[in-house]
């Protein structure tokens, strides 16, 4: 008979998984949960949060530049990216550091359309992972909650 | 009782990326190590007691020429390449080109791949070249670094007792250094669980390895 407790942690064990299978986290999430322990137990979701604000502060940087029609300073939009494209590395958010290599192309050559484009999508993204990172530690919450152990999934 | 512990070991992190100083903080914490963490060159350079401005630092001024009293011991820099203002290029000089700081191990970090700026810092006197994002097994490769210091200070010590008691001194330490490894077993096999490929890690150029064994053999 399953438990509450086994059916979160089966639960979690899947979600995590299908992260992962579907590209939206890569290797180095995984990098993340082994700096987790006692001493810093909110280690991830910490981190997490910090890229999203950087997401936030870097898309808006961005779109303020991509807004000065006729003279969009596409080296300061470029340095937005490359920084996005760096904390997005870190923290294992794969499909916007994808995103952001496409972007930085579109900003290396210019392309105002492809720049606007990159923009919408890469906002998209992040707020996407954001949604689905807080749902996974929210099963985390729960599993918790209930008075069970959170699962170590191997990808 | 003279031991060298981990948490003796304290590296000065740069990073202006506010979620990269967060992750290099707390790889280097679970290394057991203890960390200040800054997000430019130039506090860098202030933290260490340098002074930031174009005055250079004269070699030949008194050896206790930090302006600021440094209160803590850095045993080891590693620092972001790219950054504003001062690169992490920039701030290698500065420490290289520093009488007081010169024998500070400093490593470099970049996301980027590019072969002539590992070799440039590496000839600049860089011990290591990390890419980014930098893993809990890439940071094995820092304790040699920071335990060549720490001997040679402690061979540089003016001898308490007579010199026959240097070289015990020197053996306890290799001793504690391997009852330090298996508290460390987990971050030995980390590379295990990981699915980076080696190569990834340290551009193996030839400059990088021989530089490392001309480090090693002159001790």
């Amino acid at each position: 008979m399953d438990t509450l407790v086994a059916q979160l942690q089966r639960q979690f064990r899947d979600y995590t998984i299908s992260l992962y299978h579907q590209g939206f986290l890569d290797d180095q999430f995984t990098e993340l949960k082994k700096l987790q322990d006692e001493c810093s137990p909110d280690f991830v979701a910490e981190v997490v949060s910090l890229f999203f604000e950087d997401c936030e502060k870097l898309i808006g940087n961005m779109a303020r530049a991509l807004d000065q029609t006729g003279n969009v300073d596409f080296n300061l939009v470029g340095s937005s990216v490359h920084q996005l494209k760096g904390s997005s590395s870190s923290v294992g958010a794969k499909r916007v550091k994808g995103l952001c290599i496409t972007f930085k192309e579109c900003c290396d050559s210019q392309n105002f359309e492809g720049c606007v484009r990159c923009l919408q999508q890469v906002d998209i993204e992040y707020k996407s992972l954001k949604a689905k990172l807080q749902d996974l530690f929210n099963l985390e919450q729960q599993i918790v909650q209930a008075g069970g152990r959170i699962p170590q999934v191997d990808i | 009782m003279g031991m060298v512990t981990e948490s003796q070991f304290h590296v000065l992190a740069v990073d202006d990326s506010l979620v990269d100083r967060k992750m290099i903080e707390r790889l280097l914490q679970k290394s057991s190590y203890q960390v200040t963490t800054v997000d430019s060159g130039s506090k860098a350079l202030e933290f260490l007691g340098l002074r930031d401005s174009n005055e250079s630092d004269d070699a030949n001024a008194p050896s206790s020429s930090p302006v600021t009293h440094q209160e803590v011991e850095i045993n080891l820099i590693i620092t972001d390449y790219c950054m504003p203002g001062m690169t992490g290029y920039d701030l290698l000089k500065r420490v290289k080109e520093s009488a007081a700081f010169k024998s500070i191990p400093v490593v470099i970090m970049s996301s980027e791949n590019v072969p002539a700026r590992i070799s440039r810092c590496l000839e600049e006197g860089a011990e290591e070249f990390f890419l980014k994002p930098v893993k809990l097994a890439d940071l094995t490769k820092l304790k040699p670094h920071m335990m060549k210091t720490k001997l040679k200070k402690e061979s540089d010590k003016p001898a308490k007792e007579d010199s026959a008691v240097l070289k015990p001194e020197i053996r306890e330490e290799e001793a504690s250094v391997i009852k330090i490894v298996p508290l460390h077993q987990e971050v030995e096999q980390e590379p295990v669980l990981s699915k980076r490929k080696a190569t990834k890690e340290v551009i193996s150029t030839d400059r990088s390895r021989p530089k490392y064994n001309d480090i090693t053999t002159s001790v």
